[in-house]
């Protein structure tokens, strides 16, 4: 089973190789990582996948806290989430079999973003799974390239994750090392 | 006020309370070097930048203050590395600065340009690259918060030679309170995990404390000892935690894990509830962790969260600074009585003593246990003591009887040959009232000798104990138990090390018989300046009792009786 953490980060340049550098350090497997840019300045976040049977995902968590740009982290295994991947495909399409795509891509809520004489490229968004049946349909046509972005996730409901309310108060209690 | 980047470091570092710093210039830190001289802080020359750093180590571990390390950039700031890790292995505050080249020229491989922030990551509670003057009094004071805080730590910040140079018009020291979102380094228990640890300690009919070097970083030696009596339970300690419980009190077990008793061992593999304080769980410690203490419950005492169920899974953790945590739990602790297996215990030490080789026959050799039990009584158990790595170690950390705190400093997580030297003097510096003891193997002196000049050159006073067997003695212990005694790259041809020390204009003693031992160690006291005292030992002599690395810890190898009498 994957495990989701959120961590809430200083945007300051090294950041990111400090958390790699852990990762690398403490042998944590990662399974996908991305960051972005949080409503507050000078905040990002970054939500990181773990394979719990390979990776202790308390661990990870424990000592993502250590690091001192690291604000806030939470296991989203924890409360309900909406968890989203993007892809794009780029699958080849002659015009013989193109409308044989475009219901897939109906079929799916895919949009078309792309079109070239013989290919086209889709956009997906949506769980893991979604996407990886979608990828398997397609791979009959010829797949000529594709990206994913990784995991992004939030918990439903109000937040779980403090200081990210919106709110501005940096200060409010509970963040920082909180929560063990 | 008017102030370069330069003086703005030793602005912030009077501000910090800092006496001494410990470093070597080149050309990255030459702006800091000049400005030094205008301020009331001593500069130690050293000869290497490690000893640098382990200076600035022995010194915080001696005084619970940050020591100070400088460097040059590249291969200053390099040299540093191995000191840095042995810090971070130990939780040891200390804080480095480094010269980095030209800010517009980092990342263009400038003359000795280096990435030791890059370098430093894994082994540095944080660090630092200033290249904006404007940083540099934050950076500074939040790496000495950091370095002192929480779990402690060594912190690395390097500034860019722009930045010494640069003039601040309007500087002024900013004393606000310090805020990072992002650490926060006080945490405590919840009252309902003290009352549900209490519970266990209540419950237990074989309770053993294992006080490691939390308790002296907390500096809760008070609370550990009133926590002791009052529930009557025994106390073994880590390496690093010796001199956190008075060797001579009843309740005190003695060190534990792989050099440690064999009855202290046993105790903690028949105990029911463990209640570790302030240590780690180190496989020095625990032996094999399968068969680890597997009847007790446990309850961790601990500042690091992410220490807590990473080498031993624990039934209860009580996350905090240890002092404060006991200080609350104390509240919920009643009187107990644990007279029966506190008799059991003494019961395990069964022939223990008698194989001690301190109780068998003189035979006219010179022993290194003779030598550290004998330092020990010539100097009442006072000497502040800084041990290497190795045999020596081991034999100062058993036969050297600590009753004070912060006595004992050594080299426990890294392990790292040639610490004892230069923390030794690091140490004086930061107690010069105390009698302080390197004790140190004829490998690992080599290593950083070339601290003597050091010493010599400040003037102070450390005695050197060199306990000279003539091999990489540990490693050729494991060669004798487990690799058929084939002496790979052990045996050492030295150098004459009495010579080294009048070469240095400092007094050399050497000593070959046990009569003599007392007789070296009073001229050492008395004599002026540093002194290497070499006690040439038993040259194949091993460390006992010994649990094999990996193996249960109740299956130590003993010393053998009937050697002695083949002698
Ligand atoms: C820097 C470093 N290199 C290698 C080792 C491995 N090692 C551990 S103990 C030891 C032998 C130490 O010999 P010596 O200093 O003479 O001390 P003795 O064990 O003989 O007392 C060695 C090589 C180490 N701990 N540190
Ligand atoms: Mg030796």
């Amino acid at each position: 089973m994957n495990h989701t953490l959120v961590a809430l980060v200083e945007d300051k340049p090294g950041v990111l190789n400090r958390v790699a550098s852990l990762f690398r350090r403490r042998a944590f497997n990662i399974e996908s990582l991305t960051v972005g840019h949080t409503d507050r300045k000078g905040i990002s976040r970054m939500t990181v996948v773990v394979t719990s049977s390979e990776t202790d995902a308390e661990r990870v968590t424990s000592h993502l806290h250590k690091l001192i740009n690291v604000i806030a982290v939470t296991d989203l295994a924890e409360a309900p989430a909406v968890m989203r991947d993007l892809a794009m495909i780029k699958v080849t399409a002659l015009p013989t079999r193109r409308s044989e795509i475009m219901q897939l891509v109906d079929v799916f809520r895919a949009r078309i973003v792309d079109v070239a004489n013989d290919s086209l490229i889709i956009e997906i968004t949506g769980n893991e799974e979604k996407i990886e049946s979608f990828v398997d349909v397609l791979r009959p046509f010829g797949i000529l390239e594709m990206v994913r972005t990784g995991i992004v996730a939030m918990a439903r409901g109000s937040s779980l994750i403090p200081g990210s309310n919106g709110n501005g108060n940096g200060n409010g209690n509970g963040n920082g090392n909180g929560g063990h | 006020m008017e102030r370069t980047g330069a003086q703005i470091i030793w602005e912030c570092l009077v501000h910090e309370g800092v006496q001494t710093v410990f470093g070597y210039p080149g050309g990255a830190i030459m702006p800091a070097y000049d400005a030094l001289l205008d301020y009331p802080i001593h500069h130690v020359l050293v000869r290497h930048e490690q000893g640098a750093a382990h200076m600035a180590d022995g010194y915080a571990r001696v005084s619970g203050r940050v020591g100070v390390a400088i460097a040059t950039s590249g291969p200053g700031a390099t040299n540093l590395v191995t000191g840095i890790a042995t810090a971070m292995m130990d939780s040891s505050p200390i804080v480095c600065i480094t010269g980095q080249v030209n800010s517009k020229l980092i990342g263009y491989d400038a003359f000795q340009e280096v990435d030791i922030t890059g370098i430093t990551l894994p082994i540095t509670k944080h660090n630092y690259l200033v290249t904006d003057v404007r940083e540099l009094t934050h950076v500074l004071r939040e790496a000495f918060y950091i370095a002192r805080s929480g779990r402690r730590g060594p912190v690395l910040v390097d500034i860019a030679k722009d930045v010494q140079q640069a003039l601040l018009r309007d500087w002024e020291y900013d004393d606000r309170p310090i805020q990072m979102t992002g650490y926060r380094p006080d945490k405590s228990p919840l009252t309902a995990d003290l009352q549900r640890a209490a519970g266990m300690i209540h419950e237990a009919k074989r309770p053993v404390i294992l006080a490691g070097q939390g308790v002296l970083l907390s500096g809760a030696m008070e609370e550990l000892r009133e926590f002791a009596e009052k529930t009557q339970t025994p106390v073994a300690m880590t390496l690093l935690g010796i001199g956190c419980f008075p060797a001579s009190h009843p309740l005190n077990l003695g060190m534990m894990g792989m050099h440690g008793e064999a009855w202290v061992n046993n105790a903690i593999q028949q105990s029911d509830l463990l209640l570790a304080m302030g240590m780690r769980f180190d496989d020095r410690v625990t032996g094999k962790l399968e068969t680890y203490a597997t009847q007790a419950r446990k309850i961790h005492f601990e500042i690091d969260p992410s220490e807590v169920n990473k080498n031993v899974r624990v039934d209860s953790a009580l996350i905090g600074n240890l002092r404060d945590t006991l200080g609350k739990l104390s509240a919920h602790i009643e009187a107990c009585d644990h007279a029966d297996w506190n008799d059991q215990i003494t019961d395990m030490k069964g022939d223990s003593a008698v194989r001690d080789i301190l109780n068998l026959p003189d035979n006219g050799h010179l022993y290194a246990a003779h030598v550290l039990n004998d330092l020990h009584r010539h100097t009442h158990g006072e000497a502040v003591v800084v041990s290497d790595v190795g045999q020596n170690q081991m034999w100062a950390a058993q036969y050297y009887k600590h009753d004070q705190p912060y006595t004992y400093i050594t080299t426990g997580g890294l392990g790292t040959m040639g610490f004892a030297l230069p923390a030794a003097i690091g140490a004086k510096f930061a107690r010069p009232e105390a009698n302080v003891w390197a004790i140190v193997g004829d490998g690992g002196f080599q290593m950083t000798q070339s601290e003597l000049s050091t010493a010599a050159q400040e003037g102070i006073k450390v005695n050197i104990a060199i306990i000279n067997n003539g091999y990489l003695g540990m490693v050729r212990q494991w060669q004798e138990f487990f690799f058929d005694k084939r002496y790979s790259a052990t045996p050492l041809r030295n150098p004459d090390f009495v010579k080294l020390a009048e070469a240095h204009s400092l007094t050399g003693i050497r000593v070959t018989k046990r009569s003599e031992v007392e007789t070296a160690v009073n001229q050492a006291e008395t004599a002026e300046g540093t002194v290497i005292v070499e006690f040439c030992v038993e040259k194949e002599d091993s460390v006992y009792p010994m649990v094999p690395n990996g193996a249960d810890l109740q299956n130590m190898i003993q010393r053998p009786v009937r050697a002695q009498e083949e002698r």
